[in-house]
């Protein structure tokens, strides 16, 4: 393969999943309980609605939907795709820090303590759940002489979350009303929100975004060992903690909007990687963040769109189908091809 | 993950004594370490064994539980301790082992310390199979016990056929695992929407895990399953450690690499098998107690009877736990589990980094 060719082949890639994303909130625009023809949906947009309903639908329910949807996704890839790397684990999702387990936790201490179930109230628990999470099982993991190793780091990660996952169990068994309120937010569900909260909560994502732009230079020599990384002349811990951070950030908010999604977090990263390897640019952070920053919100929305029109009149939670339209994709993937490993 | 670094990093090997005996010729390592905690969990598992047994509504002295349990003493007490308290503690205990045990196989098989049944989706399995019998009806004539063991079992066996693609290797058994984690897990979400309310409660106390209401024959089944299984993973502890070198180093160390994982994978899953339809999918045990006992005999890999011992302790603690911390409710043992074994592992891992003896 020559080298011309070599660098038309990640443009391609680019230009087809960006394509590939607008289609999507096209449909998402399109489909729901009353469909809209695309004609009345880009008429609408452009501010010349063929009537009120239309204009209501797809102003007040339909454009936040796909908007939360795009913000949410591209959170949870990023943060998956940085978390993987920090980890070097595979098995690593974003909710492996504790940030879901946090979210879930304070969510569920609101509605059973406090009698906080309004959705526009809880997020900012949940919000301060995933924080106080992270934080804790950065101190923990990082604690002693040897100083933090991804290993350490994962293990104090999926302490946290035993810990407080089974503190949440045990309140959702005691406190009914907590039960509901959990139940609802934990299905993962796009449905409901005006805008106003996402509105809110974007200057944390656009932070983690910073952050997880900044840290990615780095995080090829990191994929090497921090031994290696520290003689290249990276700052580990700095990294490390630059990262942290964005996964707090972006995770942190996407939970508390939308539930703990983690499987697209996970298994994100690791398609991004092969459609790096089959553009032949291989394993480089610089292109796997934002490829997974892209691919993300494309299977969030293709469960959300779905969800809506596989049992109408009834929505399935976003949630439910991520997991079932891409956990046989990600399997096929895993066989067909020989994966390198992080 | 590379092998290396489940490994301590700083080189603390724990004291050994080589010994060799030439009549009969017999030669081997004793790590004084390992069999001394061994010991100590040992003696634990059964004073906590013993301790479930004499405390609930009516409390019964220690001694007369140990005595109880040799089968003298007062037929009162005798039928308290032998047909009601037993039955629960012996599942408890064994339920332990066989995820710690499972737990440990796993984790030294992938090579990664994340690496568990409720990882990598054959927990999850059972539980769809379990709530898709309590809700659908589909095979209840079969029980929660059978139908828990064909879901484990059918899960292992898609997630090995899927696996394979001219041999597996223990990174796509894993990520394929996980896969089929999410799939079922989502599938165990919408049945429980979709189910009646009664029937939902009824699956969902099974999948907490729960040790209520055991009888002989569960432990009967589980029992036998060990007698088994147990045995089989310690003959083949010595294929799973060089796997954990590496498939390369193992095929050159004499190990026939895709047979042994074969065999490695389906004792493991048996255990996760016989012991979630006993006690239900308890949560934590099987990720935490190699962890644990890891830390605990400072080796380089999850030691299995020590794994089994920490789990044995962790499970049969946290059911005295679920029952006695509150006062009216009992609460399901798995939402204790993870209450208790996480801030013991959290500690661990603060203690040892202190030690300076890495993660």
């Amino acid at each position: 393969m020559s080298g011309h060719r070599r660098g038309l082949r990640p443009l391609a890639l680019v230009l087809a999943l960006g394509g590939t994303l607008l289609l999507l909130c096209l449909l998402s625009l399109m489909f729901g309980s009353r469909d809209i023809p695309p004609g009345q949906v880009f008429s609408t947009l452009l501010g010349d609605a063929p009537d009120a309903r239309v204009d209501d639908i797809v102003w007040a329910a339909r454009v936040p939907r796909t908007l939360l949807a795009l913000a949410t996704g591209a959170a949870l890839g990023l943060s998956g795709a940085l978390m993987q790397a920090l980890t070097r684990n595979p098995l690593a999702d974003p909710g492996i820090l504790g940030v879901s387990a946090g979210a879930s936790f304070a969510i569920v201490l609101a509605a059973s303590v406090l009698g906080i179930t309004s959705p526009s109230t809880s997020i900012w628990f949940a919000f301060a759940g995933a924080l106080l999470a992270t934080v804790a099982v950065y101190l923990l993991g990082g604690s002693g002489r040897a100083g933090m190793t991804p290993v350490k780091l994962a293990l104090a990660g999926v302490a946290m979350t035993g810990l407080l996952s089974s503190l949440t169990s045990a309140m959702v068994l005691t406190h009914p009303e907590a039960l509901n309120r959990f139940r609802f937010w934990s299905a993962g569900s796009l449905a409901g929100d005006s805008g106003d909260t996402l509105g809110q909560v974007l200057p944390f994502l656009v932070f983690g975004t910073v952050f997880a732009l900044l840290c990615t230079p780095s995080l090829n020599s990191l994929a090497l060992g921090d031994d290696m990384a520290a003689a290249l002349g990276r700052r580990v811990g700095l990294v490390r903690l630059a990262g942290v951070a964005a996964i707090t950030l972006l995770t942190g908010t996407a939970v508390s909007l939308i539930g703990p999604v983690v499987f697209l977090g996970l298994a994100v990263p690791h398609i991004a990687r092969v459609c790096a390897q089959r553009a032949g640019i291989g394993p480089d952070h610089r292109w796997l963040l934002p490829l997974s920053a892209v691919l993300a919100p494309c299977l969030l929305l293709i469960a959300d769109i779905a969800g809506r029109l596989v049992a109408r009149p009834i929505e399935v939670q976003a949630g439910v189908l991520v997991a079932f339209i891409g956990g046989p994709f990600f399997i096929a993937l895993v066989r067909r091809h020989r994966f390198a490993e992080v | 993950m590379t092998g290396t670094e489940t490994a301590p990093r700083h080189e603390k090997v724990s004291a050994r004594h080589t010994f060799r005996l030439t009549r009969p010729a017999v030669s081997g390592v004793v790590r004084v370490r390992q069999l001394v905690v061994c010991g100590t969990l040992a003696v634990a598992a059964f004073l906590a064994f013993c301790w479930t047994m004499s405390v609930g509504e009516i409390t019964i002295p220690f001694a007369d539980v140990l005595r109880a349990v040799a089968g003298s003493g007062d037929s009162g007490t005798l039928l308290v301790v032998q047909e009601f308290r037993m039955p629960r503690a012996l599942v408890g205990v064994l339920v332990g082992a066989a995820f710690g045990l499972s737990g440990a196989i796993l984790q030294t098989m992938t090579r990664n310390p994340l690496a568990s049944p409720d990882m990598i989706g054959i927990t999850q399995g059972a539980g769809t199979a379990v709530v898709a019998g309590t809700v659908l009806g589909w095979g209840s004539g079969l029980g929660t016990q059978t139908l828990g063991i064909l879901g484990a079992l059918a899960t292992a066996l898609l997630i090995q056929a899927l696996s394979w693609r001219r041999g597996s290797t223990g990174y796509r058994i894993i990520l394929i695992g996980v896969g089929v984690s999410w799939i079922c897990t989502s599938a165990t979400d919408f049945l429980l929407a979709r189910g009646r309310e009664l029937e939902a409660q009824a699956a969902l106390g099974w999948l907490f895990g729960n040790l209520n209401g055991r009888t002989w024959d569960q432990v009967q089944t589980l029992a036998w399953a060990m007698v088994v299984l147990v045995p089989v993973a310690l003959l083949l502890s010595r294929w799973s450690r060089t796997l954990q070198l590496g498939d390369e180093v193992a095929t050159a160390l004499g190990t026939p690499v895709q047979p042994a994982r074969v065999a490695l994978l389906l004792t493991a899953v048996g255990l996760v098998a016989f012991g979630t339809a006993a006690g239900g999918p308890i949560a934590f045990v099987a990720l935490a107690a190699p962890q644990i006992a890891q830390r605990l005999t400072r080796s380089a890999w999850p030691p299995l009877v020590a794994s089994a011992l920490t789990g044995a302790l962790i499970v049969v603690l946290s059911d005295l736990a679920a029952r006695e911390v509150l006062p009216d409710t009992e609460l399901p043992v798995g939402v204790v589990t993870g209450v208790l074994g996480a801030p013991f592992l959290l500690w661990l891992l603060i203690r040892v980094n202190r030690a300076g003896s890495g993660g």
